[in-house]
């Protein structure tokens, strides 16, 4: 009688406490890593794809300057950084869900033990830690191109960017997973996300080109803002993951 | 609401109309700076009204759709959505043409402006997954549309921080004699308008429904192929 015993783990599952909580999640963000890492499908297609938004912007975005160089200005080159960020992220969520639909294993994991809400976090943990590896790519790549100084505020720079990642990775989690089912989701996806990012993608230029202009006082307090809105979506995304998945 | 009721309430909508159009230009004093210009305020406020009046009844519809999964709720759902992105989308054309006449630009990038936009394309993102979406898309209208309650305020705030060039206007409250008059009365009789509305375009949503329900019941009886 397979059904009673799935059901009856299940709810072992749940009882057992925080720390079964968060080895569900690391498990199931390592199983997502581990199939991304043996084929790096997604990884290299995000990062080139961001690298490309990059150069793109460049040619529409840089202007000469008096002496015949060009240049980027401070105010311009967070919103090369965000907006390939953003791009490649949607491209990355995207797949990670429709890997889960091709195979079907999305059923396997609903009927698992763990919480859907572990399911859950676990995904957006492995989206995070793929675009953290684009952003290792694309940040070093602005600050290349642009001579921006990206690093010359290291500890605001890692929390802005940590936040705003965590930020995408949670809201870009559900809608995926929420769009899994419906039809033409690759034109969906981007329509019902990006006005949900505005406020984070906001906190995050603004805050960059703060720490660019050297004042962190101000990128401290978009920082702020970001652990709000991350706050307010982790909140929103467990209480309403759980319904949204149902079968 | 009765059928009665219904047309009774359109027939005071129809007529209140035509009244409002007398108090707006011929009650209302004219504007010391805007003159004519300043008429279309009337409507282009009560629309703003009844933009937000739609998005949240469309949240809250949507919420109580994923709490308790009765199809009636979700209907209503979808036609405030509907109605949001109807009204914003006159709220917005209403607000160039008078941003036009008083700032002598089609649009600016102030925070009330912007909030309303983003609003507007959320609804707008709304009303796309509930018609391409497919099968499944409600519930999945439904999360989005709870998300972008939870999004109202955070827009709000970065938008009006990022974007604080102009002071936040208590123009409606402060309105004296005939432009009070002319601006609840507009108000009113959209209220009702949008009430109206929403019920009808609800009754379509339920009938598509019921009859998207009653053609699965024929098909798995074999009565149609």
């Amino acid at each position: 009688m397979p059904v009673p015993v799935v059901a009856s783990s299940r709810v072992a599952g749940i009882q057992t406490g925080e720390v079964h909580f968060l080895r569900h999640v690391a498990t199931m963000a390592w199983k997502d890593l581990r199939v991304e890492l043996r084929s790096r499908e997604i990884l290299f297609t995000m990062s080139f794809f961001a690298a490309m938004v990059v150069v793109l912007f460049s040619f529409a975005f840089l202007k000469e300057s008096d002496d015949g160089e060009m240049v980027a200005v401070a105010e311009i080159t967070p919103g090369f950084l965000w907006v390939a960020v953003l791009f490649s992220a949607t491209l990355g969520m995207a797949r990670a869900f429709d890997r889960e639909r091709e195979s079907d294993t999305m059923r396997g994991l609903l009927l698992s033990p763990a919480p859907r809400t572990a399911l859950f976090l676990g995904k957006a943990v492995g989206l995070f830690v793929m675009m953290a590896m684009v952003e290792a790519v694309v940040i070093p790549l602005c600050w290349f191109f642009f001579a921006a100084p990206l690093f010359a505020e290291p500890l605001p720079m890692l929390a802005l960017v940590l936040l705003a990642t965590a930020g995408v990775a949670v809201v870009g989690s559900v809608f995926a997973a929420m769009l899994m089912r419906t039809r033409s989701r690759e034109v969906l996806l981007p329509v019902v996300l990006y006005p949900i990012l505005v406020p984070l993608f906001i906190a995050a230029i603004k805050g960059t080109s703060a720490l660019l202009v050297g004042e962190p006082e101000q990128a401290w307090f978009w920082i702020r803002f970001l652990l709000v809105y991350d706050a307010a979506f982790v909140v929103a995304a467990l209480w309403t993951f759980e319904s949204l998945v149902i079968e | 609401m009765k059928k009665n009721a219904f047309l009774a309430a359109a027939v005071v909508c129809a007529l209140g109309f035509a009244g409002t159009l007398y108090l707006a230009f011929y009650r209302a004093e004219l504007d010391g700076l805007l003159f004519f210009n300043q008429k279309i305020f009337y409507y282009h406020v009560a629309n703003a009204f009844m933009l937000f009046a739609a998005t949240i009844t469309c949240g809250v519809y949507s919420l109580l759709y994923l709490r308790k999964r009765q199809p009636r709720h979700d209907d209503i759902a979808l036609a405030a959505g509907e109605l949001a992105v109807l009204f914003g989308a006159v709220v917005l054309i209403t607000g160039s043409i008078w941003g036009k006449a008083a700032w002598d630009k089609w649009w600016d990038w102030d925070a009330r402006l912007t909030t309303s936009l983003l609003l507007w394309l959320t609804m707008v993102g709304y009303v796309l997954v509930r018609q391409y979406g497919g099968a499944g898309s409600e519930r999945m209208a439904g999360g989005l549309a709870v998300f972008a309650t939870v999004n109202i305020p955070l827009v709000y705030f970065s938008v009006s921080i990022w974007r604080t060039l102009h002071p936040q206007t208590s123009v409606v409250p402060g309105l004296q004699g005939g432009m009070r008059a002319a601006m609840w009365s507009s108000v009113a009789l959209w209220g009702i308008f949008y009430v109206l509305l929403l019920r009808l375009r609800t009754d379509a949503a339920r009938a598509e429904r019921r009859l998207a329900e009653l053609r699965e019941r024929a098909l798995d009886a074999g009565l149609i192929e």
